[in-house]
């Protein structure tokens, strides 16, 4: 079993760049030849754009060589979850409607990825347009875990998960709308941070629920994510919802400790079928946080059972709006009609997929004359008062901790028949999204099939600093540094370890 | 709370061709799903003002001028389109709507 030992995170990597033990291409060549063996087993990519990754590397050498030092990620092969327009490279959102889509224009956060000198490996798979816990929803395939490759790799950023858990980039940028980056982060043994409502620009993703969808990273390491974060970070005129004003770096307190930190530890109430094993870990980390000096409390969120509800109702009612842009006009699939509503019902029968169409449909009717009120009136209220739950606990706590997923990941196929269990999956993630507010994913430990459990951290609106303090602290204190056990022959193990 | 949902109904107003069988399905995966977002009504939010927007901000506004920079080139905002016309998008007639 080894470990991808000859693919550094990224602050290795940024050391050796700088001592000339590795060159940009030399690393960029050691990832693609990692993702030549690993991408035939895990589908984590749908496009790999090796060409272009290499030009980039040779040029960041160039730089390098000629004095000109972009900063931490000069050099790093970043990959990009495939609802980020990039410009000249094909973007699906793994949807049929969008096969073959080449965006006129890039996504902000890819080109500030660009512009601090990270190389751009390719665009990972999702669920289709980010509706899904799995990666299985993606209409070219499901992706697979790194770690087992009979399960998922958690979704709706699982292709990204996958990518980085395998060494087929040293970072990634994943989306957020409900959890679809904590919980692959979590699935895959990776860090994995939803920022705050407004600190990374939207402009360029293709939005799924536009209240609630926030650009991430995933890595490794807290540093790596944090790194990551920094670079993406800051206002952009070009998003209406991005946060005007100057923002403490996410990086910024890092390796201050635990020392004093006031945690409130949510109370779940039982009721959201956590594993044991993920219980387990979870207490045991609380207990590690607790003996390095943060001071714990329970803390209760009584509207957080009625989260998960308001939540779908709210992003299918944003859903059905967003995707109406795709009507077979302007760009993407177009099925023939004998007239204009005829051509966009058939274009948008055809092109959909199922779980895409059903959102469709109840964010239409969550939102139609008659329902509106009960229903999406009803969950803005609640939504609110969410809101105040976590501002009241905020008062008395620095963070607030939980597990992520109440799960590890599920057998690829074991829920995809029964859409409110796959919804279960993101109980413990969407409330922050409904709050706008950041968490992150820490992973702590394998259960008993070898497979990562994961430790959520969350923080007030901008609270990123305190958040990946306590997040680098936990992360140092767990000693789990993970990486998928791949055979040089075999690849990742089907069955686990 | 048993929900009476008008599955066709509500595809039409999506814009959604289904066939028969769909609908069948979609229409009961979807009273599923509504009957536990349902729970919303349990929660006593009345008076309670909706929040539709978590960042709490003022709708700011830009000079209002031609931004150059914020445009697409027209070929290249007509590229991904199915079908093009005199530098327009071709659509089927949109007239003989019902």
């Amino acid at each position: 079993m080894t470990p991808p030992a000859d693919i550094p995170d990224i602050a290795g990597a940024g050391r050796a760049l700088r001592d000339g033990s590795v060159t940009a291409l030399g690393l960029a060549e050691r990832v693609l030849a990692r993702t030549h063996m690993t991408e035939a087993q895990l589908h984590a990519y749908l496009t790999l754009d090796s060409e272009g990754l290499r030009a980039a590397a040779a040029a960041a050498d160039e730089e390098l060589a000629a004095g000109r030092d972009r900063g931490p990620l000069h050099g790093i092969p970043v990959a990009v979850k495939d609802n980020m327009c990039t410009l000249g490279l094909e973007t699906t959102a793994a949807s049929k409607m969008l096969a073959g889509y080449v965006p006129p224009y890039e996504a902000t956060a890819v080109r500030r990825l660009r512009e601090a000198g990270a190389l751009i490996t390719g665009k990972t798979n999702l669920d289709e347009f980010a509706m899904g816990s799995s990666t299985e929803n993606s209409a070219f395939g499901p992706t697979r875990n790194p770690w087992r490759t009979d399960r998922v790799p958690g979704g709706s950023s699982g292709g990204s998960a996958a990518a980085v858990a395998a060494g087929m980039a040293l970072g990634a940028l994943g989306s957020d709308t409900g959890g679809s980056i904590r919980q692959p982060a979590a699935m895959c043994g990776l860090v994995g941070i939803k920022p705050t409502y407004g600190r990374v620009s939207r402009y360029g993703l293709i939005a799924f629920a536009s209240s609630l969808d926030q650009i991430g990273p995933l890595a490794r390491t807290v540093s790596d994510a944090a790194c990551l974060l920094d670079a993406v970070s800051g206002y952009d005129p070009l998003d209406a919802t991005s946060y005007p004003h100057r923002m403490e770096p996410a990086a910024a307190r890092l390796d201050r400790g635990l020392e004093g930190l006031r945690v409130g530890v949510v109370d779940m109430r039982g009721g959201a079928g956590v594993e044991s094993a993920v219980s387990e870990a979870f207490s045991k980390t609380a207990a590690g946080m607790e003996a390095a000096g943060a001071r714990l409390r329970e803390v209760d969120l009584p509207t957080i059972d009625a989260a998960l509800s308001a939540y779908y109702l709210i992003a299918p009612a944003e859903c059905s709006a967003n995707l109406a842009r795709f009507d077979g006009v302007r760009y993407g699939l177009r099925e023939k009609g004998r007239n204009t509503a005829e051509m966009m019902s058939r274009t948008r029968a055809e092109g959909f997929g199922p779980e895409v169409t059903r959102r469709i449909l109840l964010g239409t009717f969550a939102l139609s004359a008659g329902y509106h009120d009960a229903f999406y009136g009803q969950a803005q209220r609640v939504r609110t008062l969410v809101r105040r739950d976590f501002d009241r606990a905020y008062e008395s706590c620095d963070v607030l901790i939980s597990p992520t997923s109440p799960t590890t990941a599920f057998p690829i196929g074991s829920r995809t028949a029964d859409p409110m269990t796959m919804y279960m999956s993101d109980v413990m993630t969407v409330a922050t999204n409904l709050a706008g507010h950041p968490a992150v994913n820490v992973p702590v430990g394998l259960d008993g099939d070898g497979l990562p459990i994961g430790f959520q951290i969350m923080a007030p609106a901008l609270g990123e600093p305190v958040m990946l303090q306590a997040a680098a602290a936990t992360e140092a204190r767990a000693g789990f540094r993970p990486a998928a056990p791949y055979h040089p022959e075999r690849g990742f193990a089907e069955g686990g370890i | 709370m048993a929900l009476d949902i008008d599955i066709a109904h509500v595809a039409r107003l999506a814009r959604l061709e289904l066939t028969g069988e769909e609908l069948e399905n979609y229409g009961r995966q979807c009273a599923d799903i509504l009957e536990h977002a349902a729970r919303v009504s349990a929660v006593d939010a009345d008076g309670v003002e909706p929040t539709a927007h978590p960042m709490e901000m003022d709708a700011r506004l830009r000079e209002d001028r031609t931004a150059p920079e914020r445009m697409l080139d027209r070929d290249a905002a007509l590229a991904a389109a199915p079908a093009v016309e005199n530098h327009f998008f071709r659509v089927p007639p949109a007239l003989e709507e019902d």
